[in-house]
Order: C-alpha cells, then structure tokens, then sequence
C-alpha cells in the first residue's frame, strides 16, 4: 500500500501571525517513524548526493526506523554540526530530497512524495538536542598549544569552531555585532528558528571551551597581523555576505524604503517588534511591498504582515517578483507558508521608480510588466521588459531583498587578502586557505550558493586543513 | 566598557551636554580622529554611533561627548561612573583625511564641537594652520573652548545671543573670513543646515569642504543601509564610506529627511519613559 507523505503540525495562520513563534512545530514520535517507513532505503542512495556535505541520509532514516535516534544524531552529526538548525532552515526540496527517488516529475524543485528529508533531520536533531547528546570530543594533547582565531560568528564560524575545539584547539570566536549567530540571529526570524535553537548550539560550543568575543570588528579593532602577533596559529574568516545590495532605481532612499538586512535587523536582533520595551524603533505601513522571491524577501513579508497585526492594521503585504513562482529562489515551504498568511503576490513585476511625500515618506511604486523569455546562466528564465505596461501601486513601506555581497571592512583593511571581482575572498577549495597563509575563510563571504549547509561544510574543510596544518601526521 | 568618569559640561535651558571617560583599552589605541564607536546602553537599548572625542592609548580609555535628546542619550546620561555600558564597538568609520593642507577653517555648531576637537588637534599636529569658529545658542553651550583654542591659531566663538564672541551664526564669521583671505581647506560639523550653508559657502569660494554626517545608524558596520546618503548622485552609507564626505555633492535634503524617519516612534517611547531611569 502506498504510504501518505507525512506533514508537520504547524500552528494556525490566523494564530500565529499575532506573533513572533516557531510556525513549524515539528514530527511527533508517531509521524517520525511513519514518514521514515517511507524511505526505500535504495541500494544508491542518491539523496546523500544531493547533500552539499552528504549527510549519510538513508543511514540516519534507517536508524530512526530502528528508533534508535541517538545513533540517527551522530550520524547527521558526522557531517553537519547543527542538524537542528538545518533541520529547520535548508532549502532541502532544492538539495537532497530533489534527488530522492520518489519524485514524481521532474521540476526545479522536489515534489511533495519526496521523502520529507529536512523534518527527519530536524526531528533527530531535536531529539540529540533534548537529550543533551553530545558529540564526544577527541581532545589531544598535542593540539593544546595552538590557538586559532575565528572572525565571525555565523554558521560558518561556529561549525570551525567547533571542529577546532572538539581536536583540543583553543579557540577564540570576535564577532562584531553584540549577539551571536551572525545571519542565524540577525537574518532568520524567530517564527523559522527560535533563538532557543541557536543559543543551545552556540552553549554547547562554550562548554567545548569556546571563547566568545562579541563587540569587536576585526579588520578595526585588530588586524590581521595583530591577531598572528597575538599568537593565534591560524585564522579562519567567516565574515559573511552582509552588504545588501539595492535595486538603483529612482526614489530609493525615501523613508521607509528598507534594506532587507536593515528590516530584518532591527526586528529580529533588535527586538524591534517589541518596541517601546525595547528601544529600537522599525516603522511599518498599511500597504507594505517586499521586493525580492529568495528567502530573505519571504522572510521581511511575513515579518511586515505580523508587524501589521501588532499593530492593529488590516494586513496588506505583497511580494513583487520579475519572474513567477515557479523561478522563485525562496523555498517551497516558506512560499506556502507566506500565503497561507495572507501575503500577496505580484509577479512578473519590475519596479521602476518610487514616488514619496513631502516628508520624505514613499507613497507609491511605479512598475513595469514583464514576460518570461529564454533561461539565463542560472538556468532560471530571464524576464523581458513589456515597454508601455507601465502601472502602479500603493506603497508606504518597501523592504528591497534583492540579494547581499561580501562583507567589506577586513578585506579593504588587508591589502594582502586576494579577492574576485565580486569582493568575494579566494581560496583554495580543498583547504580554503587564501592568500595568507594560515588564513582561512568559509561561508558567503568565498561565495556560493549562500546556504547554511554550505557554508558549514567549508569551514569543516578549513578545519581539517587548519588541523592538518597544526600537527602533521 | 565601564564608564569610568562623567561630567556634565554643559547644561542650559534644558540642553544638557554630557562627557564620559570609558574604558575601551583596544578601541583607544586605534582610534584616530573622525572616528566613531556605537554604543548600546543595555540589552534593550538601541545601537548609536558617538564621536570618539580623545583616545588615551595609554590610559586605555576614550572621551564620548552627547547632547541628552531622545530617550537613548537620557538614559545614557542618566548612567554613572561605575555602571558598565552594555556594548561598545568601534573604531568605525574611515578617519578624517590629515594632511599638511594650509590654511583650514574649522567650523562647529553645538555638540558638534565636541566631535571637531580631534580634527582640530590631528590637523594642527600635521603642521596646518588652524582657523576655528564655533557656534552655540549661548556662552554656557559654548563647549570645549579651552581645549579648542589650544589647537587654534584664530579662534572665533560666535552666539545665537552674543554671550560669547559675536552675536551671529557659524557662516557669517566663514563668510567674513572666505571674503578676506585665501584657504586650503574647510572642515564642518554640526546641524545639518549649518552644514549645508557652509557647504555652499565654500563651494562658492572654491575651497575644498568636508563634512561630517551625522545619519541614523543600526549596526554601522556596513550591513543594513539605514545611514545610506547620496554623495554626488551615488548611495554611500556613511558608517563605512564615511562619515566625512565632500560637503558640496552630498544631497542634505534627502538627509534632512532621513534623519527625521523615526520622530513619532521618539516621541512615543519619550512619553512612555518619561524617567530615563526607567528602562
């Protein structure tokens, strides 16, 4: 008999978007074991291959069928450091469960028999977390002498670390915002990963001996040359893709014109939406556009409608995409996600210009239609401009969430780093080592696809070469 | 990143002006002037970027002076020498371009008299001859001019109300000054129309103008874009392209603007803490 996808309980649209909690609540026991009697255990797993890090995904499904979710845990965790995180924020349909076997036709992205990958994940990563599982570390005493520094707290960053320190390495994380989690924490809401998530990742790397500096801007406060003379044996960059990138169209410095990262920023690390408790103002409208269809647009669309809510206003969010939900970079889930909550669409939608008040305030957005014509490096059809469709619509708040660069500060402060010519940094792929030696760097900030699980599988790369690089075998 | 002295310098008809000796060992030995630290007063506090006034490597400390405006800087000067600052990160921005240029005219208005002090010393240091003309509503807002003169060659104060040097604002005495002699360079900071005027004042003479913005800043480290101005057509954010910029291409308009976004939200939060012992 053929066995039914399992979906995850998630709470109510009209509930939760009074509020700021996690929407997906996860598989119960039950469900767990259900949906992991779905997988055929194939003899050629290709799931594993659609991993960025090949996770032994059919292994970990294999030992929740058995119930045996400790070893499910280690097994993720062999490969990636935060199942929980990944668990809940990987694009899986675009990675591992595209590749699962049980896709139906062939689209950009999983179909929904696909085995739900990412929620098994999530639910083994849970349960290690709940459990207090952790990852025996395999100090040894030779590596006790060396120190390493690492710039950035984000994913990236803290997967380093953790490999480092697990070896016996001390380590030192600067990290220059005054929280912890790099994107985790100022990019990704609450309502998709709880900050008790994060916080219980980054404590277990405290216990391994972790040091945290936060409040301080390498590349400012210290430089590179500093931080070798002060002893550190190797320094691995984890700086991010944080500079937000706008769409240069006339009229984008009114008020209430957001970066993504500015929005986000001031709602999530800054507890915005609980202003005036917290001190940090972010101003919200009554027609609210959002500029963008990656993950981070979805992410400011949902923010803007809860916003709305809180503050008693009839929500009226919408999302303006060139292209069409299928070319959509954001993941599946969050798209539905978005419009079981009400946030509108306007696809194939160009801005052109944004017209503002006499205060300064935008007032409106002035667009172009578009069409879809032949598919671009990206594989994605380009949109074409239909001259003379000229529209507008009501705006009085627009978030622009149209993609980040590399993080600038260190590397404008350190002439010797080589970089491309996006200011991304380079590196030699099989180590990440870049142009000074013993300097690292991993994450957004090489490039890449921008993912978490990307990012944390080079700085597991960086780590190995960091250790190989320490101690010789 | 305890505060480690405070002193109110300044305070008249409800404009108090306040000075902090902080500790901040790594920051003060980089700092250089034209740059500036963020501070968040406590966990819930808001991230603001502060002039770093002096630096004392040595010491390890640094001098932040404010004016108590909204409700952030209230609760900041209603904290004491002994209470630590929940965040301090810094130096950013890029520091002010010091050369030998000749002859430079200073000009301060308010509190931005604080935040010229290190430019005025840096020049005079690199051999510049140093003019300075500082503005306030009145002789008691009159800041720092002790410490000023003694980087000066001339030194003009200047008031609303003429209870110090003469009555009159920043750019009558620039003018009168432009009009009589020749200049290699013009250096501002303070409200924005003062800024601006100076800015078309010295455009006017021809003389090289650099300012000193003061946009709304989150995490100043380059990543959200709140600070963003228009410098000669192209989007800078001031936290890492600046903050000083060439005076007569910067779009203060648009500036104007943007530095008023949050007024409702200050007025609201003012009212809800109407102590600033509160929060």
């Amino acid at each position: 008999m053929k066995k039914e996808p399992v979906k995850t309980r998630e709470l109510d649209p009209q509930v939760r978007t009074g509020n700021f909690q996690e929407v997906v609540l996860g598989y119960s026991e039950t469900e767990a074991l259900a949906e992991a009697s779905r997988c055929l255990q194939c003899a050629k797993p290709l799931c594993v291959g659609g991993c960025p890090v090949n996770i032994e995904i059919k292994k970990f499904i294999y030992y929740i069928q058995r119930k045996d979710y400790a070893r499910a845990y280690f097994t993720i965790r062999e490969r990636n450091s935060f199942a929980s995180i990944c668990g809940r924020v990987c694009p899986a349909e675009y990675q591992c469960r595209k590749a699962c076997v049980l896709n139906k036709k062939q689209q950009p992205f999983a179909s929904s028999e696909a085995i739900n990958i990412h929620f098994l994940e999530r639910f083994a990563g849970d349960y290690g977390k709940d459990n207090r599982l952790a990852v025996a570390s395999e100090k040894e005493e030779k590596f006790s002498e060396f120190k390493v520094a690492v710039v950035g707290s984000g994913p990236a960053g803290l997967c380093c670390a953790g490999e480092l320190a697990r070896k016996g390495i001390k380590v030192d994380i600067f990290e220059s915002l005054h929280k912890l989690g790099g994107v985790l924490r100022y990019g990704i809401p609450p309502f998709r990963l709880p900050a008790e998530v994060l916080d219980f990742e980054i404590n277990l790397l405290k216990q391994l001996g972790v040091n945290f500096t936060p409040n301080f801007l390498v590349g400012k406060a210290k430089s590179i040359k500093e931080l070798f003379a002060d002893g550190y044996s190797c320094i691995f960059l984890g700086l991010g893709a944080g500079v937000p990138s706008f769409l240069g169209i006339k009229g984008e410095n009114l008020n209430n014109i957001y970066s993504v990262n500015e929005f986000l920023t001031r709602v999530n690390l800054m507890s915005a939406y609980k202003f005036p408790e917290f001190h940090t103002p972010v101003n919200i409208g009554k027609h609210v556009l959002v500029v963008g269809g990656g993950n981070t647009a979805m992410d400011a669309a949902r923010v803007a409608l809860r916003l709305q809510k809180l503050k008693g206003l009839v929500p009226d969010t919408t999302v303006v995409y060139r292209r069409t939900e299928t070319e959509m970079p954001a993941r599946r889930l969050e798209i539905e996600h978005a419009k079981e909550e009400g946030i509108k669409f306007e696809f194939l939608t160009q801005p052109k210009e944004f017209e503002g008040d006499e205060q300064g305030f935008v007032n409106k957005l002035s667009c172009l239609r578009a069409k879809l014509g032949e598919a671009d490096a990206s594989g994605r059809r380009r949109p074409v401009i239909l001259e003379g469709s000229d529209f507008s619509l009501d705006c009085d708040l627009c978030v622009i969430a149209v993609g980040l660069k590399a993080n600038q500060i260190l590397i404008k402060e350190t002439a010797e780093l080589k970089i491309n010519q996006d200011s991304d940094i380079v590196v030699d792929p099989e180590t990440m080592e870049s142009s000074i030696p013993g300097v690292y760097a991993g994450g957004d900030i090489v490039g890449g696809e921008g993912t978490i699980i990307e990012a944390m599988g080079m700085a597991k790369i960086a780590a190995r070469a960091i250790i190989k690089k320490l101690a010789p075998v | 990143m305890k505060i480690l002295a405070k002193e109110i310098i300044a305070d008249y008809s409800g404009i108090k002006i306040i000075q902090l000796i902080v500790e901040a060992p790594e920051i003060s030995r980089k700092a250089r002037a034209g740059q500036f630290v963020v501070i968040m007063v406590s966990e819930k506090g808001e991230r603001i970027p502060l002039t770093i006034v002096e630096a004392d490597a040595q010491a390890g400390r640094i001098k932040l002076i404010f004016q108590e405006a909204g409700l952030t800087t209230r609760v900041l000067g209603a904290r004491s020498a002994g209470d630590d600052l929940f965040a301090l990160l810094g130096p950013l921005g890029h520091p002010t371009e010091i050369s030998k240029y000749g002859k430079v005219i200073l000009v301060a208005g308010g509190v931005g008299i604080a935040e010229i002090l290190p430019v005025a010393r840096a020049l005079k240091q690199a051999g510049n001859q140093v003019i300075s003309i500082l503005g306030a509503k009145n002789q008691a807002l009159l800041i720092l001019e002790k410490e000023i003169k003694a980087y000066s060659d001339e030194f003009y104060p200047v008031t609303d109300d003429g209870s110090s040097g003469k009555k009159g604002f920043t750019t009558d005495k620039l003018e009168e000054l432009l009009s009589q002699g020749k200049y290699d360079l013009i250096y501002a900071v303070g409200p924005i129309p003062m800024m601006k005027k100076v800015s078309a004042i010295s455009q006017a003479a021809g003389v090289k103008i650099l300012v000193s913005l003061n946009a709304l800043m989150v995490d100043a480290t380059g990543m959200c874009g709140c600070c963003r101005v228009t410098v000669g057509g192209q989007v800078k954010f001031s936290c890492i392209d600046g903050p000083d910029f060439d005076g007569q291409y910067v779009d203060w308009e648009e500036l104007a603007k943007r530095n008023q976004a949050y007024n409702q939200q200050e007025k609201h939060i003012c009212s809800h803490f109407p102590s600033a012992k509160t929060p």
